[in-house]
């Protein structure tokens, strides 16, 4: 238990001390909802599709969980190449914990990102369609954080070095992002709506959307039950994938 | 004496690259014991099987009776190791790396601060202990890495180069204090050198691994005598042989695979 508290506090120490970072973190979304909010605004307006932030600021909640989640995860190739990834792997505690005790931290970040994300789209003008939803959207954005970090997680205890990195995230993360129907909706959307059912992100998204602006896709029930589902085996793969590391 | 080390056949292919080739030793409990080579000899990869972090191509490795891949767990509430390579978390103060040291080998919290104070000051960066790792210089990291490794007290302690870049004041600190805590407290010691007056002075029995295979053992009289010569690192000159070893190979390495980085975009 002392083990995961530790893992997850370092996780923390390292973004607050680290400004670059999350001021870095949270400009990409902003720049995000201003110029394709006001871009489309009129555009999503006239085809009917009503107010286009309502739509949008849940999209970005979940571009920026991915984006910081992945990231989280990704960051033992950080360790390996530093080093400090021995120092874990060598003590006498269960992989399995590391790996949670990490994971958690990493989600915990990703969903501190997504809440600011949330307070300053209030000042874009962005009204929650209910106040008292927001405490479940966060569990959402927990949720989906833990899935990204686990599969950042996965991915980077089969990647040596550095160089997988920009890969994972031009071929990865863009995609996931862009398919899942978080800038646009899924309904009208053909072919690829049918592609963003394999998108996990697409449900992290439309759960979000659903509690707080009042728009679904799937519903909040299949929302969660698939959410909650790939979290799982997420973790599952991530803390295998870990305990076989080798260094 | 009972073995608290056994090696049997061991043997470490990189691809075809065999970087250990075969070896077998035991280790004694409370006994140190040296284990040097040349560079790229093997050492360090041999030390790696034996913590953990690395599966043999072939061979048995047990730790104080657990089989090390079997049983990778126990195996790891056994021992300490202070690495090669840096291995301090950078964006954690030096303090706090000790301090979460502390909790991953569960050192009792009262112990735990009574011990960093204690090895910090040792190791002359108790004033510095709130500062970031980052904004360390090599040797103070290198101090820090070895204050954190004997921050609990393990069966078992690896030291793969510990004093490699330190003054001989801190040398000197340092070994008394494992001296010491082997005596007081019956820990095994298996360490690496490169400072053969080192080995000499500390270290029971010694092996001399090249090529991947160890070439002698026993202590450093046994050796001396056996080369006819005066001092052990005349001893080791005569096993090994004056060739200088391609060390720099890891490091070209490197640099190939930032170039094929840099150019692959
Ligand atoms: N991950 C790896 N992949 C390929 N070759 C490796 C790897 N790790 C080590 N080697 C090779 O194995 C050999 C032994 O390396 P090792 O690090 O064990 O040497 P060493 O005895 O510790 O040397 P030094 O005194 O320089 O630390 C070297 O030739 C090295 O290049
Ligand atoms: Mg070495």
């Amino acid at each position: 238990m002392k083990t995961i508290y530790i893992l997850w506090l370092r996780q923390l120490k390292r973004y607050f001390r680290s400004k670059s970072r999350m001021i870095g973190s949270l400009a990409q979304p902003l720049f995000f909802l201003l110029s394709l909010g006001y871009g489309f605004g009129p555009v999503f307006k006239q085809a009917g599709e009503g107010n286009y932030i309502q739509f949008l600021v849940p999209g970005i909640i979940g571009m920026s969980i991915i984006f910081t989640s992945i990231f989280s995860g990704m960051e033992i190739i950080w360790d390996r190449q530093f080093g400090f990834l021995k120092e874990t792997l060598v003590a006498p505690v269960s992989r399995f914990n590391i790996m949670i005790g990490r994971t958690i931290g990493g989600a915990t970040v990703a969903t501190l990102q997504g809440t600011l994300v949330l307070l300053i789209s209030f000042l874009i003008g962005f009204k929650p369609m209910n106040w008292s939803l927001i405490p479940v959207a966060i569990v959402v954005m927990l949720l989906s954080a833990l899935l990204f970090t686990a599969m950042g997680t996965a991915i980077a205890s089969k990647l040596d070095d550095m160089q997988g990195f920009q890969l994972i995230m031009n071929f990865l993360v863009m995609p996931l992002f862009f398919l899942s129907g978080a800038i646009f909706p899924l309904a009208s959307a053909g072919i690829l709506g049918k592609i963003a059912n394999f998108d996990p992100l697409s449900y992290g998204v439309d759960a979000l959307r659903s509690l707080l602006s009042g728009i679904t896709h799937y519903g909040l029930a299949t929302d969660f039950g698939i959410l909650a589902i790939i979290t799982i085996a997420f973790l599952a793969l991530g803390s295998y994938f870990f305990s076989k590391i080798q260094i | 004496m009972s073995e608290i080390i056994e090696v049997k056949n061991l043997t470490k292919k990189f691809g075809d690259f065999v970087a250990v080739d075969d070896i077998s030793f035991e280790v004694n409990k409370g006994e140190i014991f040296a284990f040097l080579g040349p560079n790229g000899a093997g050492k360090s990869t041999t030390i790696k099987m034996l913590t953990t972090l690395l599966t043999p191509t072939q061979g048995t490795l047990t730790l104080d009776g657990h089989s090390v891949m079997k049983d990778s767990n126990a195996v790891r509430h056994s021992f300490g190791i202070v690495f090669q390579d840096p291995s301090l978390d950078d964006e954690l103060t030096a303090y706090e790396n000790m301090d979460l040291h502390g909790v991953l080998y569960r050192v009792p919290k009262a112990l735990c601060k009574e011990r960093i104070k204690q090895l910090l000051t040792l190791v002359e960066l108790w004033d510095r202990k709130d500062n970031y790792v980052k904004e360390f210089s090599g040797g103070m990291k290198r101090r820090l890495e070895i204050a954190r490794g004997l921050l609990h007290h393990p069966k078992i302690l690896f030291l793969d180069e510990p004093t490699l870049g330190l003054d001989p004041q801190t040398r000197n600190h340092m070994w008394s204090y494992i001296n010491d805590l082997n005596k007081s407290e019956g820990i095994t010691v298996f360490f690496t050198t490169h400072y053969m007056e080192e080995a000499e002075r500390i270290a029971g029995r010694i092996a001399i691994i090249d090529h991947g295979k160890i070439i002698a053992s026993g202590t450093a009289t046994e050796l001396k005598s056996k080369t006819n010569t005066k001092s052990l690192e005349e001893a080791f000159l005569a096993l090994t042989g004056k060739v200088i070893r391609d060390e720099e190979v890891g490091k070209v390495d490197r640099m190939r695979m930032m170039h094929s980085a840099w150019t692959k975009k």
